[in-house]
């Protein structure tokens, strides 16, 4: 692999604490060639050895995006890539499938150590059961035994497509069908794999389930799928976490997340994005075009945390369509844009049952010279009688060359709703930073405090342990923002 | 441990607040600094603690051996001085707890001290607390936020308490205060008091001077301390008002 | 806008006449008009508004009088200029004697002057439609230093069959200078009319202008407005606006401040019945430090109509203490009316105090049932609070003859009292 790091340059880059998370690691890897097109998809769908249904349901999306165009609404600006000269299939060379952690590649449990996410430590501090997608295969998943026992299936989507057929069947598709946008169409016919997950009926998941992506290959984009269906009843927290190497070129990642909870159930799914942002000239960096939705059946709820900091252009809604009677949905997001960066995040509430609610909590940090838009839609449908909305949106200002804009779209069908949209842009208070000054806390520190005091109300929907990192993350992306 | 020799100094493009001041404060003194509105008292609280938006023109600042004028506003915080503000800062999802021991930890680091215990440094979070009775719960709230005007008065003395300066401003500390809260804040004050330490009192009426008795009172009218002299000016102050001295000063 | 082939603007204007005064001004918007198409609801600023099956008609425009006394603002004492599908009616017309002002018909303006003052305004198809096709329209010019002595009121009356009235004024607001001017809508004896107004100004260095516009044309008329102003230094803008009628009504208000310390203002009320679809549509772009701008607009529902407000405020790069402000209130009648709100910020500079806010709901049931509790109807209860709610707004006209004359609007349309 040429753009292999040395350690010097791994420390280096340490020290800087641009992005920490910026080494490449050498597995060997099994790579498809550049560009996209049936053969593409037949050759994926065979390498995977998949059955005749999915290769279908590829070829479907294939034709479907054939015909769409990249949307241009966001407020970001980017060279559009080039998605011919994408290599669509990058597998770690696996030659056999892992059946416990003890069989993972050393290689790769250096790549996660270096991560700060070893699975051993992981499962003896936090009983976290994680998977681990590389170039958008799965390559481990743990405390798969004991969640077995209770009837939880968490697994990689492939293995899901092979054992649980069934399942993927009924619902991959159906909250975000391959025709839903530019992004989720590619993904539907190219996706390589991802995380699965199924709680059954009444099971209240005893940890908390957790997928770490990273793209590693150069030249390639990661295309996963993530699916959770909690069953009646039911109770899941997931946490989804993601870097990949510093490189020159941009990589695209555009994943489908989707999450069906039905009658009673609850789904929480917690996302700390760091993927690399570029660097400071603002070259490089992740495409972050995700499509994430979550359907919620009566009664029952989806709770949407993320903090996001990485990535060069994000492109990202994380919605919940509320259909059964009383469900509820909630977004809870930070994002951080510094440099060059540019976001354009937020989400959609669909209330389509009745008395159905949904809060949003939405804060922007803008430093250097990047763009951070918060786009929402609240959307009350006619048959959603006393449906309720509350959305707050901040944004921070650090730099004089930054941008924090605000779209919320607030679209009410119904007499009977209330929605409540309040948004502030301010710039970060001097009186604060001289406040912590002070007593003895230099800027860059106290602009970190600052912020993760305004960011509080969305950290403390997050995991215990995963918001402690989240607010490192923070810090970290904020230094040499000052000015 | 503070020396101000002629110091002149302005607000950023504007008008000169200080006009050649002088004072020296050693260890184990207290001084009180009285003057009318607009005489420059807040400015030189400003000043000494490094707040952007001042322009000091002429002058020296010393402070224990370091040229004061020349360090950041954090840097004058970890050389030992502490400033308890006038209009105390609100700092929304910060608790006070962390507030506290990220700048003690930052402190003692420039210090080359080794990093508090979280044992040892709840442990003094509830003798700091005590001495200025404020309520435990307040310690884990938001740095200021939604506190009353005596309970924020408070939580600067209480961060005193737990920063230990050698040198300790307070802005109008009394401003606000009914007579329980001063009296608390007083007693809080008192028992910080040492043969080691400074503290210099701004104020604008002798009312405080009544619980922390000083060792010198200085007048200061239009940017200079234009008379000294002990606990009892203020009283001939509170009585006659600053008039009376401009009057004598100008026979 | 998009391109297209097949160039529906072209057809929809065939038939009028095709002006040959040479002005270039005219013939630029022309020519612009040829690669341009009417917007769809792909289009973002047009999300929310439908124009595809009026602009499919054949308007005419047809020069007629009408009777306009019924119009007028008891009380006033304004100049009163009185356009009829769009055509100046010089008889129904009154212009006082007054030194602070001097007004002109539009054909008089100078076009190399006017394009110095707008050229930074962004113009859409209906503007252009209305700059190509114009039929007529005033300047004015408020004096430097002066204050108007009279109110300027600017009448528009539809009267006929599918009538398409194409007004344009331009307002000057001189150095220091200080004027009011009422805009109002209505239509008699019309059907299916169609008013396409444009209101164009530049408030010069510490001038002050207050527009009060009112709009109470019948429910099958399509009224298209575009304000464009650009703002000097230390300037004042302040348009309150009132839309009651209208089946299709869609206000683009769009103010550029082009200097330190203005203060920019927009208030607007909004009442739908029936199937009325109301939208609000503004742009507040500042280019300059020390701003301030604030913008308020409250709609009540009823029946099936739409209501729909879009405003955006722009703080460019080093635009630094801003302080902006947006509101949109509203309330739900009944369960056929809808609401979309897109209150927008998009800032560029970091010193700055922005803010917005937009709320949607139904009457406090609980208020109501305290009034009712006091006696008071249910009828009478709603309407002290939907008067209680938009009466901040209608207070913002601060000339006493207007208000009285909105006040009796909506005594005999509502039968509400304020």
């Amino acid at each position: 692999m040429s753009n292999t790091y040395t350690e010097e340059d791994l420390a280096k880059n340490l020290e800087e604490q641009e992005y920490k998370y910026g080494f490449t690691s050498d597995f060997k890897s099994d790579k498809a060639p550049n560009g996209l097109n049936e053969d593409i998809i037949r050759f994926i769908s065979a390498k995977k050895e998949e059955p005749e249904w999915l290769l279908e349901k590829r070829l479907q999306a294939y034709y479907a995006w054939k015909e769409m165009t990249e949307p241009e609404w966001a407020h970001v600006n980017y060279e559009k890539p080039d998605f011919q000269a994408i290599s669509y299939y990058s597998a770690p060379q696996q030659t056999k499938k892992y059946e416990s952690w003890e069989d993972v590649d050393p290689e790769m449990k250096e790549t996660m150590k270096k991560l700060g996410i070893s699975l051993e430590e992981q499962k003896r501090l936090t009983g976290t059961a994680v998977d681990f997608v590389v170039d958008s295969v799965s390559v481990g998943t743990s405390f798969k035994k004991k969640l077995a026992e209770m009837g939880i299936i968490f697994c990689s989507f492939s293995e899901a497509v092979e054992n649980h057929p069934e399942l993927v069947k009924k619902y991959m598709g159906t909250v975000v069908p391959h025709t839903d946008n530019f992004y989720a169409a590619l993904n539907s016919a190219v996706f390589t794999d991802g995380s699965f997950c199924y709680i059954p009926k009444g099971v209240k998941c005893p940890m908390e389930l957790s997928t770490y992506f990273r793209i590693n290959e150069g030249g390639t984009g990661q295309f996963e799928r993530t699916l959770v269906v909690a069953d009646e009843g039911s109770y899941v927290s997931y946490l989804e976490g993601c870097t990949a190497p510093m490189r020159d070129e941009n990589q695209l990642h555009a994943a489908v997340v989707e999450l069906i909870a039905l009658d009673d159930a609850e789904i929480k799914y917690s996302t700390v994005q760091n993927w690399y942002p570029g660097n400071k000239e603002g070259k490089g960096g992740v495409f972050n075009f995700v499509t994430k939705r979550g359907i919620c059946e009566k009664n029952a709820k989806i709770s949407w945390t993320q903090v996001e900091t990485g990535s060069a252009v994000t492109w990202k809604y994380p919605s919940c369509i509320l259909k059964g009677d009383n469900s509820i949905g909630e977004f809870y997001s930070v994002a951080v844009t510094n440099n060059f960066q540019q976001a354009d995040t937020g989400t959609k509430m669909v209330h389509l049952g009745k008395n159905t609610s949904s809060t949003i909590i939405s804060k922007g940090i803008s430093a250097g010279q990047s763009q951070n838009a918060y786009r929402g839609l609240v959307q009350i449908h006619p048959g959603a009688e006393n449906a309720r909305n509350r959305s707050e949106c901040d944004s921070l200002l650090l730099s004089d060359r930054s941008g924090a804009h605000t779209f919320p779209y607030i679209e009410c069908k119904n007499n009977t709703a209330k929605i409540e949209h309040e948004a502030t842009t301010s710039k970060i208070g001097e009186d604060q930073i001289f406040y912590c000054q002070q007593r003895g806390i230099d800027e860059e520190k106290a602009i970190g405090l600052i912020v993760n005091g305004y960011c509080k109300e969305v950290l403390n929907h997050m995991p215990m342990e995963f918001a402690v990192e989240a607010q490192k993350l923070l810090e970290i992306s904020l230094e040499n923002s000052v000015g | 441990m503070l020396t101000i020799k002629n110091l002149h100094a302005s607000v950023e493009e504007g008008a000169e607040i200080l006009k050649g001041l002088d004072l020296e404060v050693k260890a184990g003194e207290v001084h009180a600094i009285m003057g009318p509105n607009g005489s420059g008292k807040s400015t030189l609280a400003s000043v000494l603690a490094g707040k952007d938006g001042y322009e000091v023109t002429e002058g020296s600042v010393k402070f224990a051996d370091t040229d004061l004028l020349e360090l950041d506003a954090e840097d004058r915080a970890k050389e030992g001085m502490f400033l308890a503000f006038q209009y105390p800062v609100e700092i929304p999802g910060v608790s006070n707890v962390n507030f506290l021991r990220t700048a003690m930890n930052e402190i003692r680091e420039y210090r080359k001290e080794d990093k508090l215990s979280a044992k040892d440094f709840l442990a003094k979070v509830k003798e700091a607390s005590a001495l200025v009775e404020l309520d435990n719960k307040l310690a884990s709230r938001a740095v200021n936020v939604g506190f009353s005007g005596g309970e924020k008065k408070r939580n600067e003395i209480f961060q005193m308490a737990m920063l230990e300066p050698k040198l300790a401003i307070l802005d109008e500390t009394d401003s606000g205060l009914d007579i329980d809260a001063l009296r608390i804040v007083s007693e809080g004050v008192n028992k910080l008091r040492s043969k080691d330490n400074a503290i210099i009192l701004i104020t604008h009426y002798q009312r405080l001077l009544e619980y922390i008795q000083p060792d010198f009172v200085h007048v200061l009218n239009d940017g200079k301390i234009i008379k000294t002299g002990d606990k009892n000016l203020a009283l001939e102050l509170e009585e006659k008002g600053y008039d009376w001295i401009n009057e004598e000063i100008a026979q | 806008m998009e391109v297209v082939a097949d160039n529906k603007v072209l057809a929809f204007v065939s038939d009028f006449k095709r002006p040959e005064d040479g002005s270039k001004v005219r013939q630029q918007a022309l020519d612009a008009l040829n690669g341009m198409d009417f917007p769809t609801t792909r289009v973002e600023e047009w999300k929310y508004t439908r124009v595809a099956k009026y602009v499919k008609r054949k308007y005419k425009q047809v020069q007629t009088t009408a009777n306009v006394d019924q119009f007028k603002i008891a009380d006033l004492d304004a100049h009163q200029l009185v356009f009829v599908n769009g055509f100046y009616d010089e008889k129904a017309s009154t212009i006082l004697e007054d030194d602070t002002v001097s007004i002109h018909k539009i054909d008089e303006l100078d076009e190399g002057y006017y394009t110095d003052l707008m050229e930074d305004t962004e113009e859409n198809v209906f503007s252009l439609i209305n700059k190509g096709y114009q039929t007529g329209g005033v300047f004015i010019q408020i004096k430097k230093n002066k204050k108007a002595n009279h109110p300027i009121h600017i009448l528009h009356v539809l009267e006929g069959e599918e009538v398409m009235a194409n007004a344009r004024h331009f307002i000057h607001a001189e150095m220091g200078s200080q004027a009011e001017i009422v805009t109002s809508f209505a239509s008699n004896n019309a059907s299916n009319g169609f008013t396409n107004v444009v209101l164009e100004g530049h408030v010069e260095t510490n001038a002050s202008i207050r527009i009060n516009k009112l709009q109470t044309e019948a429910k099958d008329v399509l009224n298209i407005s575009n304000e464009m102003f650009i703002q000097d230094e230390s300037s004042n803008f302040l348009i309150n606006t009132v839309t009651t009628g209208g089946q299709l009504t869609r206000n683009g208000l769009n103010v550029i401040v082009e200097g330190e310390n203005c203060h920019t203002e927009m208030n607007g009320a909004y009442l739908g019945t029936e199937k009325q679809h109301i939208d609000n549509h503004t742009i507040i772009d500042q280019l300059y430090s020390n701003c301030t701008s604030s913008e308020s607009y409250k709609g009540v529902m009823d029946d099936k109509s739409v209501g729909v407000f879009n405003g955006k405020v722009i703080v460019r790069q080093d635009a630094q203490k801003i302080e902006a402000y947006q509101s949109n209130k509203n309330i739900l009648l009944s369960k056929g009316a809808s609401v979309n709100s897109k209150p927008e910020l998009e800032i560029y500079a970091d010193d700055v105090r922005c803010s917005h806010g937009s709320t949607i709901g139904e009457l406090d049931e609980e208020a109501i049932y305290y009034l009712r509790s006091r006696g008071i109807s249910k009828k009478s209860a709603q309407q002290l609070l939907i008067a209680a709610f938009i009466g901040d707004i209608l207070d913002k006209i601060q000339n006493e003859a207007v208000r009285a004359h909105v006040d009796q609007l909506f005594l005999e349309d509502f039968g509400w009292r304020f």
